[in-house]
């Protein structure tokens, strides 16, 4: 039996939810990522104190010093939520696949001049690790954070950062010919090689770092913005001259997604920072003292990758982060 | 010799099950600059005893890539499906409009609760030791985010047609009966991450679930809700994916260290008994909600418990694992359950954010025959003078507020597992102060851990302290954000039945 409904005689009695609307200030119809994101988590009435943590509720807005009058003004400019989410990295993804079985078809990394192939392996494979410090310090953002504005983005970014470790591992796997060899030898560099301990040694610092804001700036603002441009960039465009644009085709997600996710971060910390002088200053202070750590963790990877160039390489990356900390109203 | 060379030397290939250990818990390493002990502080207090994390077998083996492109696929049709339900109002092909009743309940009381495993996935996914399991954890935690976010997609459209779902949040946080499903997770992501996985992974996912999702989700496709029905379709091979990984740390926990098999088998009886008493809404959504019914409770309890849940549990006995605690008292509540959670909901509608409603002569019969032990001889009387009683305009609302059971929190309504016409009360002395408990099953689970359960935060003492918005019922009411007169009260002269009954006039009208 097929219905046919006169749609006029079907007035809806309310657009959205009651939540959203007293957020929208109206009832109206609302967007998919705002029914998706306004509210989902707890504020009040808890039953019990973790008993992980038990000076705080499950859910608490002390567990960071940043102060807001709503946690949901930390909004994604991108507006994921699951669908809208997984569906752009599977699009990125498809590109992604395609560059790697056009660079495995025609065996392209051999092509790459012997002495940078090496290097590629020296900065490039170890970094798997360093995503994986990246995938846990969000993850931590996502189990303390505060609202589900920030915390379904970290949680996006937690799966990111696995999805890019797989992604450089896959680089390594494709250079030792599957065997793995590559990335025993890159676990051992970050372990124990002097050039990556620097960094090993500001990402574990990051691992205990209580305030999940803090955590933020550090990793998804600072630590991000002084190896993706120095990695995906500086040390992509010499490698040309040394056979490596395979290479850029294979790092292609990593670069759009810096770019797309540098948009998400700098709402948020901007918008935190302009909610009050306090946010302010302590972003400010947060982002200076790791801001420090972080150039001199990449010292040492970028002189050995671009040797006398490698300075000022750092630098640059260094002033286009304090020229981004600035446009987010941060005191450099 | 160069990587470049390697490259041509042809070495050795990795099988798929190396490469993906490269690609997972390869990622991880110990680390020196801070101690373990501080980057994973929640791994140890429990008691439980892991020697070896790489023992740990991966229950699914799932890199991002591939989980992007299945994940993107199935929201592409989902969502296709939940569009075209609204464009085609699609609610007005569902069987009666007290069918989104049930509705009702799993936006407030289930849909809540997805949002909450997200975030306990995303602590156990930070904080255990072994990088495999954390995988897992992070992949389950990404997963609830979408259960919960396709749910209130899909229900969203409901919204806009029907009462009782438009603060689902507020009410899921504020609302008497929901601080049942609310206080059961909240206990599961207080406790620590082995028990977190115990209550929710094992005792939830891979034991009850059936009870929970295979009920809602049958109930919804039975009586023509397509949205629901493609939502549910749709998380199944996420809840595969679950499933596994409760099994999958139960026997690791197991298999690590003797001195974990008391600490597990405690927690499997309190969290069965726990998530027992959380069916209790499933139980009634079953036999009174569905206009089209799909199976009674009790014969869904006597599937996938007695006989699902016996056949695992001797699976597990090589461990020393044995039934949980007090399911002999389930079966024996299985013929009474929904009878007295329904009658007590009806007794308490102005306060609900759902309708309730005596049943259809039809419907009485189907109980009677579902249940030819209990019904005739200790409910159908009951329900038919209530009936009465509403036909001569006296439909009876009870204005005392109930005593509630401090563990479970569900009104003291259950009776004797022996003897149903007394009702059970347990108590117990704890600290100079009197708690109440409606079974032997909460009583023991209070007892094991008081300082946690003195803590819950009771509805019907909080009204009484004049926490919940006043002392007056439209007070508390109002506090809930509860619509009077439209969310509550009988499905009799509701505005959703009088809009339905507009609606289904058109659709007869246009089908002639
Ligand atoms: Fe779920
Ligand atoms: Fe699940
Ligand atoms: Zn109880």
């Amino acid at each position: 039996m097929t219905l046919e409904i006169k749609t006029t005689s079907l007035k809806p009695r309310r657009h959205t939810f009651a939540n959203v609307a007293r957020r929208l200030g109206a009832d109206k119809p609302a967007s998919r990522y705002d029914e998706a994101m306004f509210d989902l988590q707890a504020t009040d009435i808890f039953h019990y104190r973790p008993t992980w943590e038990p000076q705080y509720e499950l859910f608490d807005a002390r567990r960071t010093a940043i102060k807001m009058a709503d946690f949901y003004a930390l909004r994604d400019p991108r507006q994921y939520y699951y669908g809208t989410y997984t569906i752009a990295r599977s699009r990125m993804m498809e590109s992604t696949e395609k560059n790697f079985s056009f660079v495995e078809k025609r065996s392209q990394m051999a092509s790459i001049d012997p002495a940078w192939a090496q290097k590629i392996q020296d900065y490039l494979i170890p970094l798997r690790h360093f995503e994986w410090g990246a995938n846990m310090n969000n993850s931590q953002i996502t189990d303390v954070g505060f609202g589900t504005a920030i915390t379904q983005a970290t949680m996006y970014a937690t799966m990111d950062r696995l999805g890019i470790a797989q992604l450089i591992s896959r680089v390594g796997l494709m250079m030792d010919g599957g065997s793995g060899e590559s990335l025993n030898e890159a676990k051992l560099a970050w372990l124990n090689g002097p050039m990556w301990q620097p960094m090993r040694h500001m990402v574990e610092d990051s691992l205990v770092v209580p305030d999940w804001f803090e955590l933020f700036v550090a990793q998804n603002l600072v630590f991000d913005a002084m190896v993706y441009p120095l990695v995906y960039s500086e040390f992509d465009s010499v490698g040309q001259a040394h056979g490596a644009a395979p290479l850029s085709m294979l790092c292609d997600f990593m670069a759009d997604w810096f770019d797309e996710t540098s948009r998400w971060v700098n709402a948020v910390i901007s918008t935190a920072a302009k909610e009050s002088e306090e946010n302010r200053v302590l972003l400010s202070g947060w982002y200076k003292s790791w801001a420090e750590r972080a150039v001199a963790a990449v010292t040492p990877i970028a002189k050995h990758v671009l040797e006398d160039e490698g300075e000022a390489a750092v630098e640059r990356a260094r002033l286009t982060l304090e020229n981004r900390a600035k446009v987010l109203s941060l005191t450099v | 010799m160069s990587i470049a060379d390697k490259s041509t030397a042809k070495p050795r290939k990795l099988g798929l099950k190396e490469r993906y250990a490269h690609l997972t818990r390869g990622l991880g390493w110990e680390t020196t600059y801070q101690p373990m002990s501080k980057v994973f502080p929640f791994t140890d207090y429990e008691g439980i005893k892991i020697h070896d994390w790489d023992k740990w077998q991966d229950p699914f083996r799932l890199t991002m890539d591939s989980y992007w492109k299945f994940q993107a696929e199935k929201e592409r049709k989902l969502y296709a499906v939940i569009d075209s339900f609204a464009q085609n109002n699609g609610h007005l092909n569902i069987t009666d409009a007290r069918y989104v009743n049930a509705i009702k309940l799993f936006l407030t009381g289930v849909s809540p609760l997805e949002y909450s495993a997200h975030r306990g996935y995303a602590h156990v996914g930070r904080h255990f030791v072994g990088a495999g399991p954390r995988i897992a954890c992070q992949m389950q935690a990404i997963d609830e985010l979408r259960h919960a976010q396709t749910q209130i997609h899909t229900i969203s459209h409901y919204n806009k047609f029907f009462d009782g779902l438009h603060d689902a949040r507020h009410m899921h946080d504020h609302v008497w009966y929901l601080s049942v499903p609310k206080s059961f997770f909240e206990d599961a992501c207080s406790a620590g991450p082995f028990e977190f996985l115990t209550a929710i992974s094992f005792s939830f996912e891979y034991v009850l679930t059936s009870l929970l999702f295979v009920p809602f989700m049958s109930g919804a496709a039975y009586n023509g809700d397509m949205a629901t029905v493609t939502f549910g379709f749709s998380a199944q091979s996420d809840e595969a994916r679950h499933m596994t990984l409760g099994l999958e740390i139960i026997k690791f926990m197991l298999e690590q260290d003797e001195g974990n098999v008391p600490i597990v088998q405690r927690w499997i009886d309190k969290w069965f008994w726990r998530g027992y008493r959380l069916l209790t809404i499933v139980a009634m959504m079953m036999d009174y909600m569905l206009p089209k019914r799909v199976m009674s409770w009790a014969e869904a309890w006597e599937i996938y418990f007695e006989q699902g849940g016996g056949a695992l549990f001797e699976d597990l006995s090589r461990y020393g694992i044995r039934m949980p605690k007090y399911h002999e008292v389930a079966s024996k509540e299985k013929g009474r359950l929904s009878h007295e959670v329904w009658a007590t909901f009806y007794n308490y509608t102005q306060a609900t954010a759902f309708h309730t409603w005596i049943p259809e002569k039809d419907e009485l019969d189907w109980l009677s025959a579902k249940y030819p032990e209990t019904f005739d001889q200790l409910y159908r009387p009951r329900f038919e003078y209530w009936k009465e009683q509403s036909d001569q305009g006296k439909r009876f609302y009870n204005n005392v507020l109930p005593q509630l059971c401090v563990t479970c929190q569900i009104p003291m309504i259950f009776t004797e597992p022996d003897d149903p016409k007394t009702i059970c009360f347990r108590s117990t002395l704890y600290k100079g102060e009197r708690y109440h408990f409606c079974s032997d099953g909460c009583k023991d689970i209070f007892l094991y851990e008081p300082e946690k359960y003195i803590q819950s935060w009771l509805p019907v003492h909080q009204i009484y302290q004049g926490n919940c918005g006043g002392a007056t019922v439209p007070e508390v009411l109002n506090w809930y954000h509860m619509s009077l007169g439209n969310d509550n009260m009988d499905y009799q002269g509701s505005p959703d039945e009088t809009l339905w009954n507009e609606w289904t006039a058109d659709r007869h009208k246009s089908a002639i």
